[in-house]
């Protein structure tokens, strides 16, 4: 072979080879039907690092198709760089549509975040997932784990979240909070802040957990029951921010805190960066926003 | 006044601009050929080829330069570019006792069928910096003897085998198809074939250290170098329309047979029993580092305590691989503001209570 060639390597509609998709597809359809479960798949290397959304990327790639509109977020944003960088790979090998609009994308891919708007059928959420075992720092070892889950032996994880109500007050998990999937498995939300627990649960999208590193793919089915974990005197609760978001008044959404200054200055604005812009752009004002018309 | 940020994809387009500035430097100075990358830091494409597992000097080349000389970075390149490629078939396992070899060197018998072979080594050079290399000074051609010359050189493995003293090749399990871990996910614990493949594209700092770590006496293992050959072995594929093996080519690689002194357990009688370490181009460090290895994963199978980080199976092989470690590592630069903003939540609730706590002790306490 030789490298001096200008077309020195080509690429497949969204990078992957047809037989990779193929081995995709047939382990995202075994999650499926398996609800919460870790299906083992052949992650392949992609052209972003491990760690990056490797197996969000080799999800989406694997179902996406030449109609269907795009959006990525990392922590809630459209434009913090990795997203970019990944909507930007799509639009380069794939050729689709992409949008910010949570309502008008078909598929959406999330780092950390899920998005404020209700997603509706018809739409597919995939999420990337650093370590997709929740048990995994309780037992470093996959051949324990896989076996507590076959077992359904979890009496490890309520011991662990009743440890930390013995000693702080209160369970002391605050992202990556553990649920049960259609009663069964215990499954690792990726490492969202619990606060967007409840919208897993009777969601009527599709939600897909890709896991490149780690090479694990599970789902969550349209209309499944997502149960957080907690105990009876103990429900699980979501965080609850003081203040409405300071841009566009938004109560009831998972804020990011700006530091502003070095006296102390905060302030706290929508994480979901598309449900603020849409908000303001209906003239919705938080104090520290100004209306659309004047900027 | 601060406004949700923009211009993500502006910042991005520009600092891969500066990338390439940086990597191209000064003008003035003669752009990297290809071909000087090849011939002149062949190791190094030995190394990007060998853990990037894509056997093709001028792409491994090209990686090194787009990497601005990251081996990690060129091994990744080369790895995001292999795993596109469609895949024909398996070829036949390659006759390292056919080698030609370059070099051959075994350190369990003086001389052997085959003789030692020095080679192309850096064994015996003073590491003395060679102040004429940087002016470009002309290299003598080097002697070489009669291809006539060159007897047969079979494995020592089989040398000490025919007295029963080491343990033998052994037969593959019935119906065993071997692994690929590029195509199916790992399962622990692993095939003796699947752990070596991981081995042989593990990162090589990685082995080395967990090798030496061995030597100190974290499993020890009483080796000793029954063979290390580097040299050119002929590809062969079976094609199912012919009846005959079908040759691809030639590729160099690095074959390292440790030997290990055992006493014998349960599993297995007292014998030697054998590392194993396999790399593209040339590369002894790592195939010796592999060996090494290799050996310490087999506690299991011999029968052995296992005491020490190296011969745990799920821990080396699940952390050996240089870009899914640098992958993650680095990912901790991603924007973690989301996660941060709950624990820091979290830790003001925290030190809330425990203030409000303490201030109660101090109250009561004052009181009684």
């Amino acid at each position: 072979m030789s490298t001096q060639d200008q077309n020195i390597a080509t690429y497949n509609f969204a990078y992957l080879d047809e037989q990779t998709k193929r081995m995709i597809r047939r382990a995202i359809l075994k999650g499926i039907a398996i609800p919460g479960y870790q299906v083992p798949f052949a992650s392949r290397e992609m052209p972003m690092p491990y760690g990056w959304g490797t197996g969000g990327v080799q999800v989406t790639a694997s179902i996406i198709g030449p109609d269907d509109v795009l959006k990525v977020i990392d922590q809630g944003a459209d434009d913090t760089t990795n997203a970019v960088s990944i909507r930007n790979f799509f639009r380069k090998v794939a050729d689709v549509e992409t949008t910010t609009e949570t309502a008008k994308a078909t598929i959406i891919q999330t780092r950390h975040r899920i998005p404020e708007l209700p997603l509706t059928e018809g739409q597919t959420l995939v999420y990337q997932v650093p370590i997709p075992e929740p048990l995994r720092f309780l037992a470093p070892r996959e051949t324990e784990t896989r076996k507590m889950h076959a077992l359904e032996e979890y009496g490890l994880m309520h011991v662990k979240l009743y440890e930390d109500i013995a000693r702080h007050g209160h369970i002391a998990t605050t992202y990556a909070y553990p649920v049960k999937v259609e009663g069964r498995y215990v499954m690792d939300p990726s490492p969202t802040p619990k606060f967007d627990n409840p919208k897993m649960h009777m969601s009527p999208a599709l939600q897909l957990f890709g896991a490149g590193r780690e090479k694990r793919i599970y789902a969550i089915p349209p209309f499944t029951d997502v149960v957080s974990l907690d105990f009876e005197d103990h429900p699980f609760e979501v965080q609850k921010f003081d203040k409405p978001c300071a841009l566009c008044g938004a109560e009831q959404v998972y804020l990011d805190e700006v530091v502003l200054d070095d006296r102390g200055g905060r302030m706290f604005v929508c994480s979901d960066t598309d449900h603020c812009e849409t908000r303001r752009a209906e003239g919705h004002v938080g104090e520290l926003g100004v209306k659309e018309a004047a900027e | 006044m601060y406004v949700a940020v923009k211009g993500g994809e502006a910042a991005i387009r520009n600092a891969h601009r500066l990338l390439a500035d940086r990597r191209r430097g000064d003008r003035s100075v003669p752009a990297l050929r290809l071909d000087q990358i090849v011939e002149q830091l062949g190791l190094g494409v030995d190394r990007v080829m060998s853990e990037g597992s894509l056997y093709d000097r001028e792409l491994a080349a090209l990686a090194i330069v787009q990497a601005r000389g990251d081996l990690i970075e060129a091994i990744f390149l080369v790895r995001a570019y292999r795993t596109t490629l469609p895949r024909f078939g398996y070829t036949r396992p390659i006759d390292t006792a056919a080698m030609l070899a370059e070099r051959r060197v075994s350190a369990t018998y003086k001389d052997l069928p085959g003789g030692q072979v020095l080679g192309p080594t850096f064994d015996y050079t003073h590491r003395l910096l060679d102040p004429e290399l940087a002016t470009g000074a002309e290299v003598a051609q080097p002697d070489r003897r009669e291809d006539a010359d060159a007897e047969p050189m079979p494995r020592v493995s089989d040398i000490l085998g025919h007295e029963g003293l080491i343990e033998a090749d052994g037969p593959l399990p019935a119906g065993h198809v071997t692994g690929d871990i590029t195509r199916e996910p790992m399962e622990f614990p692993m095939d003796r074939d699947t752990r070596l493949q991981a081995l042989s594209r593990g990162d090589e700092g990685f082995l080395l250290a967990l090798a030496y770590s061995t030597q100190r006496g974290y499993a020890r293992s009483h080796p000793f170098v029954g063979e290390v050959r580097i040299g050119e072995v002929e590809l062969e594929l079976d094609v199912p329309e012919l009846d005959f093996p079908v040759t691809l080519g030639r590729i160099r690689v690095t074959e390292c047979q440790m030997v290990n002194q055992f006493k014998g357990s349960a599993k297995a009688p007292p014998q030697f029993t054998r590392g194993y370490g396999l790399v593209f181009g040339q590369s002894e460090r790592k195939a010796m580092a592999m060996s090494l290895c290799d050996r310490a994963l087999r506690a299991s199978e011999l029968g052995e305590d296992i005491t020490a980080a190296a011969q745990d199976e799920e821990f080396v092989i699940s952390h050996s691989d240089n870009v899914q470690a640098t992958g993650f590592v680095e990912h901790l630069k991603l924007p973690h503001y989301v996660d941060f903003q709950a624990e820091l939540d979290l830790v003001r609730r925290m030190r809330a209570e425990h203030e409000a706590k303490s201030a109660d002790e101090t109250h009561r306490e004052a009181a009684e």
